[in-house]
């Protein structure tokens, strides 16, 4: 028994670390890569770096990165803001509301979950179009913004349901009104749901790439997903450049990912698991 | 005594900003989409009408069933790809042991990356004159090992089937987990005492018990491999040929490469049509409604 115990576990082992392999090994050359000159890089060790340099970041740097890291950070605060203040509202009118409106209002969102962006993408193009909203930043605040808040509103009317009615029926009774008790008593308890939901719409609004791809054209409302695509196409055959400019878009994520993994993966799956 | 305190309710008024951004951006292109299926539009100039024109070219056009069928094939090998290894390894990464813990955090890495950077990142490493390969056979004179795996058409599908599955496997692995951290252990201990094996507990306790999981993961991975478009646009752009143009890209060709935004709504409805009746059918086949039951702990 004991024997068979310790025979599987080392099955299980053994294919962990096969899986360890796969994952690991492209993110180690995607590193590696980065750090070498572009002359040569194809004939040098593929496993150790001769000499090591951070000079294809610094290109990387001076070709617009850093505007491109303002208008993605511009992108994902205002989206983590619009998601979390609308859907909270949102989901407190659902919780505390009464009769078919907040019900039905409730179904809507949920029907919205089933949307598939991309989908939707050409009459997007034409409303953005028809809102004079192209090629600029709010083209893609705001549909991002839409799609994450059916998800959003689902997690905090899950969230709220469980927050029991005497505590507004207390605040209520001391003459607050609804403004009040969403701002000074839904808003302190949602901690928790409120952070789930704007991690993923951050992530949402960092990673995508439809939106970028189909609602901006010039340089100044370029952000990072998009930049990575046209990177590739401007460099060309300077790999290290272009894998420089991959490592340095996933580093805010990797470091959101050292300081808080367990809250960073329960926004990822944000929803689906509990 | 004012007629509004004894209102019990909210103002469903504080839904209205919520409400109002998603029915601009998400209900009102839904209804859009039927619309321009039955325009022609270019992108630039007003619709026209255009009656059933693209309908009847979308019954005909063979390039975009051939997508269809590779959407299909690529939704079923991604599901039997996905799915054994994500619960095996989800199950694996559950343990708390210590070596675990540390698997699993370097298990959920991909997780970290945009699908861009990971279509990119695997470009390159599979480029055939600058990528990892090529750099390998050169050093190691293999001439004879294939180098180029995604411009050969028969192999490209396969290996976005591959890529898919290192960017959204470590997403099941990590709902597995959470659903086997949450099967009690004293089942476990009890068939211990019964003297059931390892194998025996996984296939009677922790596969019946993930039965959830299994089909929340499953509705994932074959409505969402419906949509692939951003890796798959990225690494092959739908080619060699037409070897990896999923329905996705025939839509976003057609619309914003060909300015034939009619036809690519016509496609976007069949999109939204097979999204929306494989998440109710498979809702229906398999007694799901996770949706209501989300609270209670399903």
């Amino acid at each position: 028994m004991v024997r068979r115990l310790l025979h599987l576990n080392v099955l299980g082992a053994l294919a962990g670390l096969v899986w360890l392999a796969i994952v690991a090994l492209p993110v180690y050359w995607m590193v590696i890569t980065s750090l070498r000159h572009q002359g040569g890089f194809l004939t040098q060790d593929p496993v150790v770096p001769s000499k090591p340099t951070i000079g294809q970041y610094q290109r990387v740097i001076h070709v617009g990165f850093l505007s491109y890291l303002r208008n993605s950070s511009v992108v994902t605060l205002s989206v983590v803001l619009l998601v979390l203040v609308f859907s909270l509202m949102a989901a407190y009118a659902i919780v505390r509301g009464e009769g078919w409106i907040a019900s039905g209002t409730f179904r809507l969102f949920l029907l919205g979950l089933a949307i598939p962006l991309q989908a939707a993408i050409i009459p997007i193009f034409f409303i953005v179009i028809k809102l004079h909203l192209y090629d600029t930043l709010p083209a893609l605040i705001f549909p991002t913004a839409a799609f994450s808040i059916p998800i959003s509103v689902l997690i905090l009317v899950n969230f709220l349901r469980d927050v029991p009615a005497e505590l507004f029926e207390a605040m209520k009774i001391d003459g607050a009104s609804e403004w009040r008790m969403l701002w000074r008593l839904a808003t302190p308890l949602s901690r928790p749901a409120l952070l789930t939901v704007g991690i993923f719409a951050a992530l949402q609004a960092w990673n995508g790439f439809l939106f970028p791809l189909v609602l901006t054209q010039s340089t100044g409302t370029r952000v990072l997903p998009f930049a990575l695509y046209d990177f590739q196409t401007q460099f060309g055959i300077n790999v290290p450049a272009v894998l420089a400019a991959v490592v340095l878009t996933t580093l805010p994520v990797f470091v959101l990912y050292l300081i808080g993994r367990r809250q960073l993966l329960s926004g990822m799956t944000a929803g689906f698991s509990r | 005594m004012r007629a509004d305190n004894k209102k019990k309710g909210a103002s469903p008024l504080l839904a209205l900003p919520a409400l109002s951004l998603f029915a601009v951006f998400a209900l009102l292109p839904m209804l859009g989409v039927i619309v321009l299926s039955f325009t022609y539009y270019d992108g630039i100039s007003a619709p026209r009408s255009a009656g059933l024109a693209n309908w009847s070219r979308f019954l005909h056009d063979s390039t975009t069933h051939h997508a269809i069928w590779l959407s299909l094939e690529i939704m079923v090998l991604s599901w039997l790809f996905q799915t054994p290894l994500a619960l095996l390894l989800g199950v694996f990464v559950s343990g708390r042991q210590r070596y675990r813990a540390v698997l699993a955090a370097a298990y959920f890495v991909p997780l970290l990356f945009s699908a861009a950077a990971i279509a990119i990142t695997w470009k390159n490493l599979l480029d055939p004159n600058f990528g990892l390969l090529a750099n390998l056979t050169h050093r190691l004179h293999a001439g004879w090992f294939p180098t180029d795996w995604l411009g050969n058409p028969g192999l490209a599908l396969y290996m976005m089937i591959f890529l898919i599955a290192w960017q959204f496997i470590p997403f099941h692995m990590l709902l597995y987990q959470a659903g086997a951290r949450q099967i009690p252990l004293s089942i476990y201990e009890a068939a211990e005492i019964d003297g059931a094996g390892r194998v025996r507990q996984f296939l009677h306790i922790t596969l019946p018990l993930l039965k959830n999981t299994i089909v929340t993961s499953s509705m994932l991975i074959i409505v969402g491999s419906l949509t692939y478009f951003d890796l798959i646009f990225i690494v092959t752009g739908g080619g060699p040929g037409f070897a990896t143009r999923i329905l996705p890209l025939d839509m976003y060709i057609n619309g914003f490469q060909g300015s034939d935004m009619g036809y690519a709504s016509a496609i976007s409805v069949v999109l939204v049509a097979a999204a929306l009746g494989l998440s109710m059918l498979l809702i229906r086949v398999t007694g799901f409604g996770r949706f209501r039951s989300a609270h209670e702990g399903a």
